[in-house]
């Protein structure tokens, strides 16, 4: 059987392998017509200046500063996440921060790009402004190094909410635990949070009570859990955020609406609690 | 003399890493003890009014205590 399989991709890869020696001639062929007329004309070199946060752990005495990095924007990708690994790989190998996916599903790279937490990776290089660029890590948040935040508690705290479905009647089926389509409409704008972090650290509440108070990213979280039809411990969960600290330190400052780089609404599934809190 | 409160919290941590390595088996308990020691004999020479290092440091003591100070290690180098 697998010699059989074997056989049969060798015979496509030649295949392949002749159509592609077909094409170089063609290739050659139009350039050469084309470079009678044309000239390549080098484009412009469009230059875009970066200030970012640099602290380094291994000197704690010295303080820390913005180094500024100059780029060309024509040899550059689109975005801020384009141009920091552009600066690591060519400039300064020693800049720190955090990517994986660069296309927003891992919220690895979330730092604070001109004023605003974002995503790296979604946010784009504001070509027609001439300013800098200023990114610095994620607001109150202990630093690592340059751009690595400290997001131990945040886990924590994520953690302590009990992010998992709890049960204790099996599934009618023995196989698995079902839900209406309404029912599962509920989770669309929850399920899709990554926990960037973007949201808690733009929130002032979050900034003064990060100790006991939840934030916008992980009552979001929570509110997923409390709406999910097959849960069975709403009850329990709604209890553990009965008190001052852990939801009622929201003031509905919506900071944490504007920064989501997903596009969701913690803010409304904070109401959503409160209410939820308020019927029981 | 009177220590301020970072000082005391200095003194603290470092009191807290010498009874954490009590807890760890007698013929390795040296090497924990060395390790803390020299831990904080590396910044003997910090400012002390470097606060904002100090207390990274503080923080950094206290992670890395948590780290070793669980039962599954038994040995440092």
């Amino acid at each position: 059987m697998s010699a059989l399989r074997t056989s049969s991709s060798r015979v496509l890869g030649a295949s392949f392998g002749a159509r592609a020696a077909m094409l170089p001639t063609r290739a050659a062929f139009t350039r050469s017509m084309a470079t009678v007329s044309e000239t390549p004309a080098e484009p412009e070199p469009r230059l875009k200046t970066f200030q970012i946060y640099r602290w380094n752990p291994d000197t704690p005495s010295e303080k820390p500063r913005m180094q500024s990095y100059t780029i060309d924007l024509n040899k550059t990708g689109p975005m801020i996440l384009d141009a920091i690994i552009r600066i690591k790989n060519e400039q300064d190998p020693t800049l720190t921060f955090r990517r994986s996916c660069r296309e927003g599903i891992c919220g690895s790279c979330a730092m604070n790009i001109n004023g605003q937490n974002t995503l790296a990776c979604l946010c784009r290089i504001p070509a027609e402004s001439s300013a800098d660029v200023k990114i610095y890590p994620l607001p109150h948040t202990y630093v690592v190094k340059d751009l690595v935040p400290d997001l131990t508690y945040f886990y924590k705290q994520y953690k302590s909410i009990k992010p998992y479905l709890q049960r204790d009647t099996p599934a009618e089926d023995g196989k698995e635990y079902r839900q209406s389509k309404e029912d599962r409409k509920k989770l669309d704008g929850l399920y899709e949070c990554i926990l960037c972090a973007c949201c808690s650290t733009s929130c002032p509440s979050y900034w003064w009570n990060s100790e006991e108070y939840l934030g916008p990213a992980i009552l979001l979280q929570s509110y997923r859990w409390l709406a999910d039809s097959r849960d069975e411990r709403t009850a329990e969960r709604k209890l553990n955020l009965e008190n001052n600290m852990s939801l009622y330190r929201c003031h509905t400052i919506l900071n944490c609406t504007k920064a989501c780089p997903k596009g969701l609404n913690p803010g409304k599934a904070i109401a959503n609690i409160k209410l939820a809190m308020n019927s029981s | 003399m009177r220590l301020s409160g970072l000082q005391r919290e200095v003194l603290a941590l470092y009191r807290r890493c010498l009874r954490e390595s009590r807890k760890k088996p007698e013929s390795t308990r040296a090497h924990f003890e060395q390790f803390a020691r020299t831990e904080f004999a590396r910044n003997l020479a910090l400012d002390k009014r470097d606060f904002a290092a100090i207390e990274f440091l503080i923080r950094k003591g206290r992670r890395q205590l948590e780290t070793y100070a669980s039962p599954g290690i038994k040995d440092i180098h």
